[in-house]
């Protein structure tokens, strides 16, 4: 690093942001993803169409911004990836820290394979390469799933795009946080931002898009007592603002010392609804299209969430559509940006945690961190049995890791390491948008009450009922497995001793009163 | 598209977007703490002389 003035060298240099600008779309690139695309619409729609907005706004206000604020608190305060950030706070919270951290190396390893299959569908949408029959095109033709097992017959459509998704991973974490991370999103949000609304404007013109809004925004007012519903409200929040696996702990410490850091959560999780409410409109509006061109009513359609919309549904749509090719190729792009900027901050927390723990330097935590990655990414998820290992894999690393990951954070921050009210005064120091008391109720309260309904419930149904009808020893192996790895791996890796930068001169800025008593 | 779809439409818009705009420009108007508490002056020097360098880079 380059000479500072003779005789004083900055002591360790950490990047930033180069402005705060730069951090929040940093964090909606992060909390906008591929589930605000195909997740949120068709769960508002099955959980009381224009009521649900009720439970959506409670549980945002109550759980996903509280947890986001969190998460904020301990990266600014603590100055760390989610493991240094916790070790900080107290030794024994490291293991937590690398709870988050294995999640999200795990979440990113088949997301990247999803982003790989946007980018050839991006492809694809030239020419509607898909044909006719698009659900035997995306399981049969490109993806080749077999059964459920462990296959190593490579599929090669698959492989090239994702070793293509992570070279770029590479080369951006290499480039660091403000030359890499802030720059792409920089481009990408505002990109997809208008990319997206084009493609809106489009969907509103079609043919029975008035139906499908109409389908979309009719309130079902007898869902709001219907517990799941409420559920279903609190996970796509949970799910949707990246909260609580580390993401948002690591962004947060490249924040300057003096950062706003609550007024800009709230941009933050605002434009993250946002964007959900557009994507939501922008589905129905052409769901009601797919509807009116096949003559049934929007009820009746099927495949309206998950990958199945994006990668069966639309592609259906699109070809019905007069200039469709535009308007897949268009959104296929949001998805790869949406995707991407998503996949760089899952793993800018893993490689600046490697960096942290094992003392590399950024480009050799980048190095090594894209190639481990890439090899297990390409060697699971682009064989005949990606899909079924994908799918499995995100029920439990999503349902049940970071849930409980939320409930650990939250229950052991507030409860037994009591630091809500010294993490309170830290955000009310250096923010605008003062927290009072009821910051430490909601997450000591409401959110654990909340997350513990959605994982017993969770747990209830996966051990009654399996998972999509998979074989047991699949479900042991890639479900309860990826549980099991995580939790080992945390616990493993938090032994081993620390060789980077935990400096024992280390002093959270600013010192606070709570802490000279302690 | 029925009255009452209507009205939830308009609503979630007015409370969502409209929510973003509101968060926005609260952001704006008070950008950052006035004050606030004390900074070392060796930690502002090292702050200044980061800006130098060709990257920035903030204290740990």
């Amino acid at each position: 690093m380059a000479e500072t003035s003779p005789g004083r060298v900055a002591p360790e240099q950490r990047e930033t942001w180069t402005h705060n600008t730069g951090f929040i779309l940093a964090a909606i690139g992060s909390a906008v993803g591929l589930g605000n695309i195909w997740r949120f619409p068709g769960v508002a729609y099955e959980s009381g169409g224009g009521a649900f907005l009720i439970p959506y706004l409670v549980a945002l206000l109550t759980a996903g911004i509280p947890i986001l604020f969190l998460d904020y608190a301990i990266g600014h305060r603590y100055r760390g990836a989610a493991p240094l950030a916790y070790r900080r706070m107290r030794k024994g919270m490291e293991p937590l820290g690398w709870f988050q951290i294995m999640l999200s190396f795990v979440i990113s390893v088949y997301y990247a394979a999803v982003i790989a299959w946007s980018l050839s569908y991006f492809v694809f949408a030239f020419d509607l390469r898909w044909g006719e029959d698009t659900a035997g095109f995306f399981v049969g033709e490109y993806l080749q799933v077999g059964d459920p097992e462990v296959s190593t017959t490579i599929v090669s459509a698959v492989a090239i795009p994702l070793v293509l998704v992570w070279l770029a991973v590479l080369v951006i974490l290499a480039l660091g946080v403000a030359n890499g991370v802030q720059k792409v999103n920089m481009v990408f949000i505002p990109l997809l931002a208008v990319a997206f609304a084009g493609l809106v404007v489009r969907a509103l013109t079609l043919d029975g898009a008035m139906d499908g809004l109409d389908a979309f925004f009719t309130p079902d007012w007898g869902a709001l007592t219907d517990l799941s519903v409420w559920i279903a409200a609190y996970s796509q929040i949970f799910f949707s603002l990246s909260i609580a696996f580390g993401i948002m702990v690591t962004y947060a410490s490249y924040q300057r010392r003096k950062a706003n850091m609550t007024s800009s959560g709230l941009v933050v999780a605002f434009a993250n609804s946002s964007f959900e409410l557009l994507a939501g409109i922008g589905v129905f509006a052409t769901l009601g299209f797919l509807a009116f061109q096949q003559n049934v009513a929007i009820d009746e359609l099927e495949g309206l969430t998950g990958p199945i919309l994006s990668f069966v549904t639309f592609p259906a749509v699109i070809s019905q559509m007069p200039g469709g090719n535009i308007f897949g190729i268009v959104f296929f792009a949001s998805l790869v940006m949406a995707g991407f900027t998503s996949l760089i901050s899952i793993l800018l927390g893993v490689a600046a945690t490697v960096q942290e723990k094992f003392g590399l330097s950024r480009r050799a935590a980048a190095i090594s961190v894209s190639a481990v990655c890439a090899v297990i990414s390409i060697g699971l998820f682009s064989t005949t049995s990606g899909l079924l290992a994908l799918d499995t894999v995100d029920q439990f690393a999503n349902n049940v890791g970071i849930v409980l990951s939320a409930i650990l954070m939250t229950v052991l921050v507030v409860w037994v390491v009591r630091k809500g009210e010294l993490l309170r005064s830290h955000l009310n120091a250096v923010s605008t948008f003062p927290l009072g008391r009821w910051w430490l109720a909601l997450l000591g309260i409401v959110s654990p009450v909340f997350l513990l309904v959605m994982l017993g419930q969770k747990l209830v149904s996966l051990i009654q009922d399996g998972y999509e009808g998979l074989p047991a020893w699949y479900i042991g192996v890639f479900g309860w497995g990826t549980i099991a790895f995580v939790s080992v791996m945390a616990v493993v890796l938090a032994a081993l001793p620390w060789k980077g930068r935990d400096e024992p001169d280390f002093r959270p800025w600013p010192a606070l009163e709570e802490e000279h008593r302690s | 598209m029925s009255t009452t779809s209507v009205v939830m439409m308009i609503v979630a818009m007015v409370v969502v977007w409209g929510g973003l705009v509101a968060a926005i420009l609260y952001l704006r108007s008070r950008p950052e703490v006035v004050g606030g508490p004390h900074e070392d002056p060796d930690l502002v020097r090292d702050d200044e002389e980061r800006f130098q360098q060709p990257h920035p880079y903030r204290d740990t």
